[in-house]
């Protein structure tokens, strides 16, 4: 087995004993980016003088100052402020944009000895579901490069799936960490609102918005949760509960839990396979002594439809700010300021940006702030009550991460409205704010299926331990993509 | 036809927090441009407000100083508009749930007292500010941005530039007292804008308003609210109507000038800033910031007159400003007579203030030296002429006035053996001055007077020098 094929759990023995330098570990890792990025382009930028620099100051420091990421590479999703290192967000916008700041998660994994290999590909401000909105050219499914890896994190997922990285970062505002990892078959964490610091993370919908978590199994992804979680104080929506030992949570006892499926979750608009898969992986729960039950959310229709009109009018407000005037692209086709606002925003904005920026900035207008956005807030409370009722009688609510598995390049043309079915599965863990797990549950026609479990507020512990007792029952997390042999 | 003048005020009051609203930069003035900023005011991507609680804390005590209800829950929203002195383009303040609302002032113009009521009290961030410069470029500076301001809307309960004058003085009094900013005009810590309307005496419903901005004193408001209100009077006479604009008060031709029409309300998008969790203000924080606020204007204006014995207008003058009202109290704590104390302060100390553009805590005058001045005239010691040429001494360099005036030996003479040489001395050389005076000429006796001040060196006892002289003038 070669090195970039182990789980970072596993390299941290290594590691930490010194069986492997962060050195060798480090060129090891760049060698096989550089194979494999010309299949997939999961990276807009690879990090290869920094990467090389840090390994070997890491490999000079002290044997007891070596924290739980020792020499681990992570990969970041390029919408994570990164300090000197361009942070682009997929758009011609910051195309050349390099922050003087770190996110308070790049903060974090560095303390804890992480290694930031790169930046990773996603859609145009993490506005899209298939990556194929990115500035930077569209980002491959390592299953089957005639696929797309899902997104908005699209590149997140591909570059763990194909053994690049053993964990990234990715960011989830309606589904776009957990929808690529189940297209790509690995993990994909959305923990609780608050969990994760937001400060260096460029906002999309600041309500919905939360950095989450990809990696190869369960054991890993709480690894990386627990240096990145926690609260700060750049950050006023972050919370101030303890952040608990994920790992020890990992017990694999899950008898007597309590499992809700949500009749709407394997009905009309789910792929009938993907159903199918589905409901094995829960026959595979019943079997570990978790009772299932079907429930009922009587809102859970509205979803989608509310989530595009929060999630565009917050984008409208949080993307005003690129005008060109202190960073960022400027247009060079202005005579006066307001030339300089409109073409700047024109030229540097995608369209599917520009579309979301226009909607949302007609949902808050004066003359339909009332019917979309007022109203869009009140249906967010109905759908939030409706989970709220299940998680008084239930541990976790479970269904499919996604409708189908990944799409064929260019089939949706980008188009979000397409993806109608898949955003009443993902988005309502945003719009209530809960944590939500993605796990490998199976394949239909080679591509891989994802299993989402999602929990109650601030209980990922559970979510990781039902993931991970399935992943003890199954087998589905050690297929690897064709692309990943040899590797 | 006879109209009645409708004036709404709108006053944005700068909070003198060390760091601003939403970020850890500093807050002041006169660093080089752009230097008191951090990547939040920038608005980097990815960047978070963190809001300040010393800045609601002074929301809350000027909301409380005003009168207002205090919100037990409030929120932030985010103001939409691009501008470049705007970097997110989005300003945060407070839409629907403002620190304080419902409050009032009392003022009193001519005599008449009278509430006006002050509609709300929100928080909001500043901007940064722009330099137009010759070569058509213009320069930003975000030192500025997101200094915390309060902005305070009135009612439309004033009814002339006199009521709105005497409003802002109390208004400027009030903040000042509560320690929460310097209300300074000319450094753009207190501006205020004027909507103006008029309406016929009778007429329930008001007038098309327009909106009067650079305002740069209290008596460029008192000027500027005059002109456009005879300015609109002149268009309704003639038959004309007003409309709904923006004007500026000309301070060189003392006219209001239009700046631009306003067409349909700007659309400012407003939405709950979801970056901010709303504030939860416990009855404990609110005593607990209502407990630091010290005795305001109206009250220490009251005890003056009561307790103090002091003329209405006197409470009124030494009130205006907290720097002299505690002044005055610790003067008098001192043992100073309250009257004369005032009249020194209102007098000679506020001449001197004036002349040379210096506030109290800019000279090393103290209470008690003032006192001591003070009470050197009760007790006799020097005249009020002398005290005046200690005064000089004092306000320049301080200290004790009793040692000036031994140093400089000022000492009154009120021995009459001394006095009587003086004046017999000045008698024998002035003869047809004592014949005029016995002629019937009251003048030659304030003549005589003043030889004698002359040859004192101005130090004799005024009433003792009168009386001996009389004595004298009476044996020839």
């Amino acid at each position: 087995m070669t090195l970039t094929s182990k789980t970072a759990a596993e390299l941290q023995a290594l590691l930490q004993k010194g069986e492997v330098t962060v050195t060798e570990l480090t060129n090891e890792t760049l060698k096989t980016i550089e194979k494999t990025e010309e299949q997939i382009h999961a990276f807009i930028h690879v990090a290869k003088e920094e990467a090389t620099a840090r390994a070997e100051q890491l490999d000079q420091a002290p044997a007891d100052a070596r924290g739980p990421l020792f020499g681990v590479p992570v990969g970041i999703k390029d919408n994570i402020v990164t300090k000197d290192m361009t942070t682009t967000c997929a758009s011609k916008m910051l195309e050349d944009f390099v922050p003087v700041y770190n996110a308070t998660v790049m903060d974090k994994l560095e303390a804890a000895g992480a290694i930031n290999v790169g930046k990773l590909n996603m859609d145009e401000f993490a506005m899209g579901s298939t990556t194929e909105t990115s500035f930077f050219g569209n980002t491959l499914n390592p299953w089957n490069t005639d696929y797309v890896p899902g997104g908005s994190s699209g590149g997140s997922a591909a570059a763990v799936a194909a053994g690049e990285v053993p964990l990234s970062l990715g960011s989830d505002t309606g589904g776009s960490v957990r929808q690529p990892a189940a297209f790509c078959g690995v993990v994909g964490m959305k923990p609780t609102y608050g969990r994760i610091s937001r400060f260096g993370l460029t906002a999309f919908g600041s309500s919905l918005d939360s950095v989450g978590t990809f990696s190869r199994t369960v054991e890993d992804n709480a690894l990386l949760l627990g240096v990145i979680a926690g609260e700060d104080d750049n950050d006023s929506s972050s919370s101030a509960k303890q952040v608990p030992d994920y790992k020890a949570a990992l017990t694999g006892d899950i008898k007597g839990l309590k499992v809700a499926v949500p009749s709407a979750y394997l009905g009309e608009g789910v792929d009938a396979e993907v159903a199918a898969t589905v409901k094995e992986a829960l026959k595979v729960l019943e079997s570990l002594g978790a009772v299932c039950e079907e429930v009922e959310l009587p809102h859970v229709q509205y979803a989608p439809t509310t989530y595009y009109v929060i999630s565009s009018s917050e984008a409208q407000s949080n993307l005003s700010r690129f005008d060109g005037l202190r960073y960022g692209y400027h247009t060079e086709n202005a005579e006066n300021l307001e030339q300089a606002y409109f073409r700047t925003r024109q030229e540097g904005f995608g369209d599917e940006v520009k579309k979301r920026i226009l909607f949302g900035t007609y949902a808050m207008s004066a003359d339909h702030h009332e019917d979309l956005y007022v109203r869009a807030q009140r249906i967010r409370t109905l759908i939030a009550q409706d989970f709220d009722k299940v998680f008084e009688n239930y541990d976790v609510v479970i269904g499919p991460t996604a409708a189908t598995t990944a799409f064929k390049l260019g089939e949706t043309g980008g188009d979000q409205l397409v993806h109608y079915a898949n955003d009443v599965l993902a988005v309502p863990a945003n719009l209530t704010g809960r944590p939500a797990l993605s796990v490998p549950c199976g394949f239909v026609n080679e591509l891989p299926v994802g299993l989402q479990i999602m929990g109650k507020h601030f209980d990922e512990e559970t979510l990781y331990n039902v993931g991970h007792a399935y992943e003890q029952a199954t087998d589905f997390h050690k297929r690897t993509p064709a692309i990943r042999e040899g590797n | 036809m006879n109209f009645e003048t409708i004036v709404g005020l709108e006053i944005h009051v700068e909070l003198k927090t060390d760091t601003k609203i939403m970020s850890p930069a500093p807050a002041h003035f006169g660093a080089e441009p752009n230097k008191n900023i951090h990547v939040t005011d920038i608005a980097y991507p990815g960047v978070l407000p963190t809001l300040n609680k010393k800045a609601v804390e002074f929301g809350m005590k000027a909301s409380m100083a005003l009168n207002c209800d205090i919100a037990p829950i409030m929120n932030f929203d985010r103001k939409h508009y691009f501008y470049p002195d705007n970097p997110k383009a989005y300003q945060i303040s407070q839409d629907k749930r403002p620190v304080g609302s419902n409050g009032w002032i009392e003022i009193e113009v001519e005599g008449k007292k009278k509430k006006i009521r002050v509609e709300r009290v929100h928080l909001e961030e500043d901007a940064g500010k722009l330099t137009h410069t010759e070569n058509g470029y213009s320069l930003v500076d975000l030192n500025r941005q997101g200094t915390p301001l309060i902005e305070i809307v009135t009612e439309a309960d004033v009814r002339s530039p006199e009521e709105a004058y005497a409003f802002l003085e109390k208004l400027k009094a009030i903040i000042q007292y509560t320690g929460v900013s310097d209300v300074r005009m000319e450094e753009g810590s207190l501006r205020c804008d004027a909507n103006i309307s008029l309406r016929p005496f009778g007429q329930e419903e008001f007038g098309t308003k327009t909106e009067l901005k650079n305002l740069n004193s209290f008596n460029f408001i008192r000027r500027g609210i005059a002109n456009e209100v005879a300015r609109q009077e002149k268009v309704l006479l003639s038959g004309g109507t007003i409309q709904q604009e923006t004007r500026r008060y000309d301070e060189a031709t003392g006219e209001t000038v239009l700046m631009r029409i306003k067409g349909s309300a700007n659309d400012y998008r407003f939405i709950n800033d979801p970056d901010l969790p709303e504030v939860h203000i416990e009855q404990e924080w609110m005593d607990r910031v209502r407990a630091e606020i010290p005795e305001l204007p109206d009250a220490r204006k009251a005890r003056y007159v009561s307790e103090l014995d002091l003329p209405e207008y006197d409470a009124h003058v030494l009130t205006l400003t907290k720097e002299m009202s505690d002044f005055f109290d610790a003067t008098v704590k001192a043992g100073a007579d309250p009257k004369l104390a005032s009249n020194w302060l209102m007098g000679d100390v506020s001449a001197y203030l004036n002349a040379e553009s210096k506030e109290l805590h800019d000279t090393p005058l103290t209470p008690e030296n003032l006192a001591q001045l003070v009470k050197l005239i009760t007790d006799g010691t020097i005249s009020s002429k002398i005290a005046k040429k200690v005064f000089t001494d004092l306000a320049k360099k301080g200290g004790n006035p009793a040692d000036i005036v031994k140093e400089k030996g000022l000492v009154q003479i009120s021995d009459e053996g001394t006095l009587r040489t003086i004046i017999t001395e000045i008698l024998d050389a002035n003869e047809q001055s004592i014949e005029d005076f016995k002629n019937g000429k009251d003048r030659a006796v304030g003549f005589l007077v003043g030889q004698v001040m002359k040859a004192t060196k101005g130090q004799a006892n005024p009433p003792l020098v009168n009386k001996l002289l009389m004595e004298e003038i009476k044996k020839r």
